[in-house]
């Protein structure tokens, strides 16, 4: 496939090209979900195609064919150059590409278990059975679903670079709705997405569903009776890894991508707060937030030998000591924003996407204290925990997240269950606000499947390891 | 790049669907089998600080394939070679999970023998649209700004479907999209231009351009605006919006049977001024007059004079329900349930101005930006504003406002005696879940906001 990948690329040199990479890719998925104990959709796919990218002058030229032949190849090659000369009728500054050794080189993910050889009926048994519990337990509406992802790819660039990865994606979710007079209550495990990696079915057996499915059922029905979360202008605030890695993902993770903070995402899905000129100086949290992108945890959604323009996965600092201090970003935006190399932070959906700045593993790093030590250090506070909605403006700065669950502190002692806690506020503030964090022991790499960004948009895979973290004085309880 | 123009691509897409559902009944005489395949283009010229940066286009050719045995059924799709070995390859593979898989007690069937409503939103200048054209669009497009930077996309989809299943139902459809939608930006405000056709000759990028760079210099330099609850006047994006949660959340069958939806057919749910219909057959819309599983879609009322009328149904949540499919059956939405649609929602007797010069103090809203639901039980949704916000007085725009965040029931927002005006002119928008919408701009009593951008 390298070749046929080659020929892609000397067909797009040869149309006028300065650059070009392609990928071939091959992809496989399986999706299962299953709803108040009956299956309800069993869904396979087969992708296979050829995407190349060509540069000339300021514009990248896409193109993609769903065949990866040898004359489809070199076809997508030549039109992926037409489509970067229609480009010169609009142009910017010609594009440089921060340099990047050719390499060549394989990559494939650890996987124990092959997911594929899980039988159908064992999957099936799985899911039937933790959302028959669940109806068992008070659940209303009891849903589970697994999804696999096998990705083949070769990627070859004019600049010599030959790489070829193999990367298995695994993981489940369920949830238990208990539907009330006039609202509903929902709990999810391990998160409200689930949990995936970059492993085999081993992570869904660790993630054990039929021992949890009974709690979150019954803690769906208790939270109908539960009392509301108060408003708060100000209060102490803990949160959950689960919520924190959604904190994670849409504060600091999208704040950070390069391709905003230069505008190229302006019109969709925005801009940054963060201006380059206060990269290495700006504060961005307390001196407790340290964030990286790392790309190379083993078994985190977010992680690859390569990226998608052929950059070894490498980890990068992005708030060191609670100073922002790095960037997620390709060659392209790497070189504008006058960065040494890539933050090797460059994927697409498939191949008939554009390669585009996207997380990797971005999380913060442990502290040395405990969700249990943070409780007991509460006077007054609230534990909010699990994901349930998420809204953050245009340039990242303002957000409101719900949870499904909170708890009120009091004496630094877990009290009253609360429904519908939700938190506000202003993004360096909050991570200001940042005083205690969990321990090592606490450390979860969670991974995100689903993340949109780009036109035509693209659905992306990132990781986001996190713990349990107590804020100061934040907004909570916003109603409408 | 396409050649979605002819009888002849009909004819190829059918052949195919044709050839797949001969290699599944090979494999499997007693099988239940449905083929739908989508080919194509797909093309997307985008612009940022005022030049062409990302500029892609696809060729696209999808075969999506289920297979029932008595009732196990399972679904596959194939994106590449359809040619008899990949085809068979993925045949094998959904028939062994079908076979596999526990019997689904609501299995529905398949769609019968019907023909689809004449419709045929195509056009072929667009199918055959080359980059330069959308390329002189968006340079249209910031050469109008006057200067100020933009960003945004010109597109152009071709898309020629063909369904065919072993209960001898055969369909064909195409159809054409093109939008340009874009933003210009001055120092502290960005201004919104964009509209959507089935033709590539109806987009004016300069007009777009010009629109944008007028809204953001109107919008600059805004100040901040106390949250509260306040009368709104929203633009169509912002109604395209609350309408998808409504379709996703409400409006879908599976919703209701599942116990997580507020529609009640029959009730007075929305003010009497508001009827929604689903109507591919109108000629403002977009689409292909079917579904994956090949049930056609006939106009349906959803809300007719305040009264919840109707609900989208796929195959397998119409027959929970006992009222059958309505055709709103999309790929990967059995857990979802009835999302593709195209929306219709009733204008009004008044110009933009004029729902203007009704509010006695209120706000008007170009865009919503990040809607979340809160509780789908309540439409109960937090978002921000986006693209140009003003503050209205005594019927006048007298200042524009930094942006808001709101926290808001969108049921209540249009309850009864809840809309105070709607526009004439209605705009087609594309607001994501596989759906359409045509809708005008609203005057409405209360909206909630709670909190500025800025903290």
């Amino acid at each position: 496939m390298e070749d046929i990948a080659a020929q892609a690329v000397e067909a797009a040199l040869a149309a006028g090209a300065t650059y070009a990479d392609a990928r071939v890719m091959e992809i496989r998925t399986e999706a299962m979900s299953a709803r108040n104990g009956v299956i309800e959709a069993l869904d396979r796919e087969e992708r296979a195609g050829v995407g190349v990218r060509a540069l000339i002058g300021s514009s990248w030229g896409f193109f993609s064919v769903p065949d990866d032949g040898s004359a489809a190849a070199r076809r997508a090659g030549e039109q992926a150059a037409a489509v970067a000369r229609a480009s010169t009728l609009v142009p910017g500054v010609d594009l440089a590409l921060a340099p990047e050794k050719a390499v060549t080189g394989h990559w494939s993910s650890d996987v124990r278990e092959d997911p594929w050889a899980v039988g159908l009926a064992e999957k099936g048994d799985l899911l039937e059975g933790v959302t028959r519990a669940m109806r068992e337990h008070g659940a209303d509406l009891a849903e589970a679903s697994h999804r696999i992802w096998d990705t083949r790819k070769w990627f070859v660039s004019s600049e010599g670079t030959r790489v070829d990865q193999h990367i298995v994606e695994c993981g489940a979710a369920m949830s238990a709705t208990a539907i009330g007079e006039n609202e509903t209550q929902r709990r999810s495990y391990p998160g409200i997405r689930g949990q995936y990696g970059t492993r085999g079915w081993e992570l869904i057996r660790e993630l054990d569903l039929p021992g949890n499915a009974p709690r979150i059922a019954a803690e769906a029905r208790e939270l109908l009776t539960a009392d509301v979360c108060p408003s708060l202008d100000a209060s102490d605030l803990i949160l959950g890894s689960e919520q924190m890695a959604l904190q994670i993902h849409e504060s600091v993770g999208h704040a950070t991508e390069l391709d905003r903070i230069l505008g190229w995402e302006a019109a969709f899905a925005g801009t940054s707060w963060l201006e380059l000129p206060k990269l290495g100086s700006l504060r961005f949290g307390s001196e407790l937030m340290n964030i990286t992108a790392d790309a190379t945890l083993p078994g985190a959604l977010g992680s690859f030998g390569y990226d998608d323009e052929g950059t070894p996965a490498h980890p990068v600092d992005i708030v060191r000591d609670g100073i922002w201090v790095g960037a997620l970003s390709g060659r392209d935006s790497a070189a504008l924003a006058g960065l040494e190399r890539s933050g090797g932070a460059v994927r697409s959906e498939g191949f008939d996407r554009i390669p585009m700045v996207r997380m990797t593993n971005v999380g913060l790093l442990p502290g040395s204290d405990s969700l249990a030590s943070m409780i007991e250090a509460t006077d007054d506070g609230i534990f909010m925990d699990t994901n349930r909605s998420w809204s953050i403006d245009d340039k990242r700065l303002n957000f409101q997240f719900g949870c499904e669950i909170g708890w009120e502190i009091k004496g630094g002692k877990r009290g009253r269950l609360l429904k519908n806690p939700t938190y506000t506020a202003i993004s360096p503030k909050f991570w200001g606000a940042l005083d205690m964090l969990g321990g090592p022991d606490e450390w979860t790499f969670w991974g995100t499947p689903n993340c949109g960004k780009g036109q035509p948009q693209q659905i992306g895979h990132t990781g986001h390891p996190a713990v349990p973290a107590r804020f100061r004085g934040i907004r909570v309880g916003v109603r409408g | 790049m396409s050649d979605v123009t002819t009888t002849a691509a009909a004819e190829r897409a059918l052949d195919t669907a044709e050839r797949a559902l001969r290699l599944a009944r090979v494999r499997a005489a007693d099988a239940e089998v449905e083929v739908t395949v989508r080919q194509g283009t797909e093309a997307l010229t985008r612009f940022a600080t005022s030049f062409i940066h990302q500029n892609v286009a696809s060729e696209v050719n999808h075969v999506l394939i289920r297979v029932a045995l008595d009732g196990r059924n399972a679904s596959t799709s194939v994106d590449g070679p359809a040619d008899d070995d990949s085809l068979g390859r993925a045949i094998d593979n959904v028939i062994e999970a079908a076979r596999i898989r526990p019997p689904d007690p609501d299995w529905p069937g398949l769609a019968p023998r019907a023909s689809a409503p004449a419709v045929d939103h195509f056009d072929e200048a667009t199918a055959a649209a080359s980059p330069d054209e959308r390329a002189a669009r968006v340079g249209a497009f910031v050469d109008a700004a006057g200067g100020l930077e933009t960003a945004g996309f010109c597109s152009s989809t071709t898309v020629q479907l063909a369904f065919a299943n072993s209960a001898g139902q055969r369909l064909t459809g195409r159809g054409t999209a093109a939008e340009v939608d874009g933003i210009a930006r001055t120092a502290s405000a960005d201004g919104s231009g964009r509209r959507t056709s089935v033709r590539l000759a109806d987009l004016d990028g300069a007009v777009l351009g010009e629109r944008a760079a007028t809204k953001a210099r109107a919008a600059s330099d805004p100040t901040d605006l106390e949250p509260g609850t306040y009368e709104v006047v929203l633009e169509p994006n912002c109604v395209a919006n609350i309408l998808s949660f409504l379709l996703v959340h409400g409006f879908n069958g599976k919703a209701v049977e599942e116990g997580r939806s507020f529609a009640r057919v029959g009730a007075e749910q929305f003010d009497q001024s508001i009827s929604l219909r689903d109507d591919v057959t109108d000629s403002g819309t977009l689409g292909i007059p079917f579904d994956i599983e090949g049930t056609p879609k006939q106009p349906l009322d959803v809300v007719r004079g305040g009264v919840t009328r109707g609900l989208l149904h796929t195959r397998r949540t119409g027959r929970m329900a006992g009222s059958g499919s309505t055709g709103h059956a999309v790929e990967g939405g059995a857990a979802w349930g009835a999302l593709g649609a195209n929306l219709v929602l009733a204008g009004g007797d008044k110009t933009a101005e004029e729902l203007i010069s009704g509010v006695e103090r209120g706000v008007l809203v170009t865009d919503f930006w990040y809607t979340r639901i809160l509780d789908p039980r309540t439409q109960v949704v937090t978002g921000l504003t986006r693209n140009g916000v003003w503050l209205i007085e005594d019927g006048r725009v007298v200042r524009p406002v930094t942006n808001l965040r709101f926290t808001q029931s969108f049921v209540e927002a249009l309850g009864p005696g809840a809309v105070r005006g709607i526009s004439t002119n209605r705009e087609l928008a594309l607001a994501g879940w596989n759906s359409v919408y045509l809708v005008p701009s609203l005057h409405l009593a209360k909206w909630n906001f709670t909190g500025g951008a800025r903290g």
